[in-house]
């Protein structure tokens, strides 16, 4: 008996390990409108999954609420369960706070504050209490790095972060995020208001940053969704329509939908 | 959406009256080659540079479609077979000009009875019924349609190597003939490879509409016959 329960207990870790976040019989309300209707999902870990589908389908009102970003919205009820690491992050204890530590997001437009470059990366970590000087330089030279966005700015950290580019100020924001050492990153359409090359400069940074995060990303362009992502999710009207591998989304998918919508016959 | 649909359309048609084509081609070419109308034959040769100018044509159009609208899924498979099957088209398109050729080039005509022992009608009939099959597999989306032409296929193959045989012992029997078999069996080879080339177009009818590679699984298509 002992043994079969230390075997289950490994297969319940390894699930966890592959599983960073899962979504069981996940149902929104907004008043009396369903947004969500009833979806189980299971995301992979160090994986990139992109939501797709029209829009008011349901896929950013899904994607906020693994950091809970939809408990401001009025109205908003969830019934269900939403687990990262196996834990639900919906218990009446959960530090909301701590949780947007673990789980960071990226918006639609950037929006870095109107302080200078360093500030920015830095304040995440100065609201956590952080003041060793030197730490904070490493950790804000880190976060930069790893956005390939230090060669550029490095001799202006002072600078006000408003006077960067549209493109520099999306890694930026990234960087931010990054800083607080989170597990999960949330990305809202992160490139839609880029230009072409800002935007091939964010997707080689999810690309190369999917090696230590788990990155989920709510994208209008079907190009960029086979592009970055490994995993593809089509929803439609508060359904998960489809899940699978990207690319067998983008060859053959399984649902007559899923191929009206990525073909561009249907929204 | 509008523009992607039209130009998929005009791709089909493109591929439509290149199957009618070839089949044409390969027609005339059998009615050349028994008859030994070389007025014929020449009406081939000449029809060629439009089998050609056609398969130029579908292929900077497949081109266009894909930098243009970014195909996938079914629209993307389609465009991939029928860059495919025009490729192959063209080449049955060839194998006719080549058997045209011949009685362009060749003054007697090929005697009835060697016809008859090397069951070159039969095998010519076959090339052609299977260039129907796969026609109509085309136009209207069919695979099952498709799939018949991997039995008939066999048929070719069996002919071609009984031919080798055969040509072998009446050469050896008459030495006299062997200029006239040799044409007779570069013929045959030409047509055992056009089923080779249908059969291709039947796994890209296959792979458009069933999203199954069926390319080197001879097993697999073979239980589907």
């Amino acid at each position: 008996m002992s043994k079969l329960k230390t075997k289950e207990s490994i297969i319940d870790s390894d699930i966890k390990r592959k599983y960073k976040l899962q979504a069981e019989g996940v149902k929104v309300f907004y008043d009396d409108f369903m947004a969500i209707k009833g979806i189980d999902m299971s995301i992979k870990a160090n994986k990139v999954t992109a939501f797709i589908g029209p829009s008011g389908c349901g896929k950013s009102t899904f994607l906020r609420l693994f950091n809970r970003m939809n408990d401001y919205v009025d109205g908003f009820r969830m019934e269900g369960k939403i687990t990262i690491d196996g834990g639900n992050i919906y218990k009446k204890k959960i530090n909301v706070e701590q949780l947007r530590k673990q789980v960071g997001m990226v918006f639609q437009k950037p929006n870095p504050f109107p302080k200078s470059i360093f500030e920015n990366v830095a304040y995440g970590l100065k609201i956590q209490g952080i003041k060793d000087k030197r730490f904070l330089q490493e950790k804000v030279e880190e976060s930069l790095k790893q956005v390939a966005l230090w060669d550029e700015v490095k001799d202006g950290l002072n600078k006000s972060a408003l006077a960067l580019s549209g493109g520099q100020q999306q890694r930026l924001c990234i960087a931010r995020t990054l800083a607080v050492e989170p597990s999960v990153i949330l990305m809202d359409e992160p490139t839609s208001a880029l230009d072409p090359l800002s935007t091939a400069k964010i997707e080689e940074l999810i690309y190369e940053l999917k090696k230590e995060y788990t990155i989920v990303i709510v994208t209008h362009n079907m190009q960029q969704a086979s592009r970055v992502s490994d995993y593809t999710a089509f929803f439609y009207m508060g359904e998960l329509i489809e899940y699978d591998q990207t690319k067998k989304i983008f060859t053959n998918p399984e649902k007559q939908q899923t191929e009206n919508y990525i073909t561009g016959r249907f929204g | 959406m509008i523009s992607l649909e039209q130009n998929k359309e005009a791709l089909n048609q493109a591929g439509h009256e290149m199957f009618s084509l070839c089949k044409k081609q390969l027609e005339n070419a059998r009615e050349a080659f028994l008859n030994h109308d070389s007025e014929l034959a020449e009406e081939v040769l000449h029809t060629e540079n439009r089998v050609n100018a056609l398969d130029l044509k579908i292929d900077r159009d497949c081109e266009r479609f894909i930098a243009l609208h970014n195909p996938v899924a079914s629209d993307l498979r389609f465009v991939l077979a029928l860059r495919k099957i025009n490729f192959d088209l063209e080449r049955v398109g060839d194998h006719a000009y080549g058997i045209s050729k011949y009685i362009v080039e060749v003054d007697t005509p090929i005697a009835p009875g060697q016809l008859e022992k090397l069951r070159f009608e039969e095998m010519y009939e076959c090339a052609l019924s299977m260039l129907d099959d796969i026609t109509e597999a085309y136009n209207e989306e069919d695979t099952k349609k498709a799939r018949k032409v991997f039995k008939k296929d066999k048929v070719l193959n069996k002919i071609n190597i009984e031919s080798f045989k055969i040509i072998s012992e009446e050469v050896q029997k008459d030495p006299k003939t062997i200029d006239q078999y040799l044409l007779l069996f570069t013929v045959i080879k030409k047509l055992e490879r056009i089923g080779d080339l249908v059969t291709n177009i039947a796994e890209e009818i296959i792979f458009f509409r069933e999203a199954e590679v069926l390319k080197h699984r001879k097993k697999k298509r073979a239980k589907k016959d």
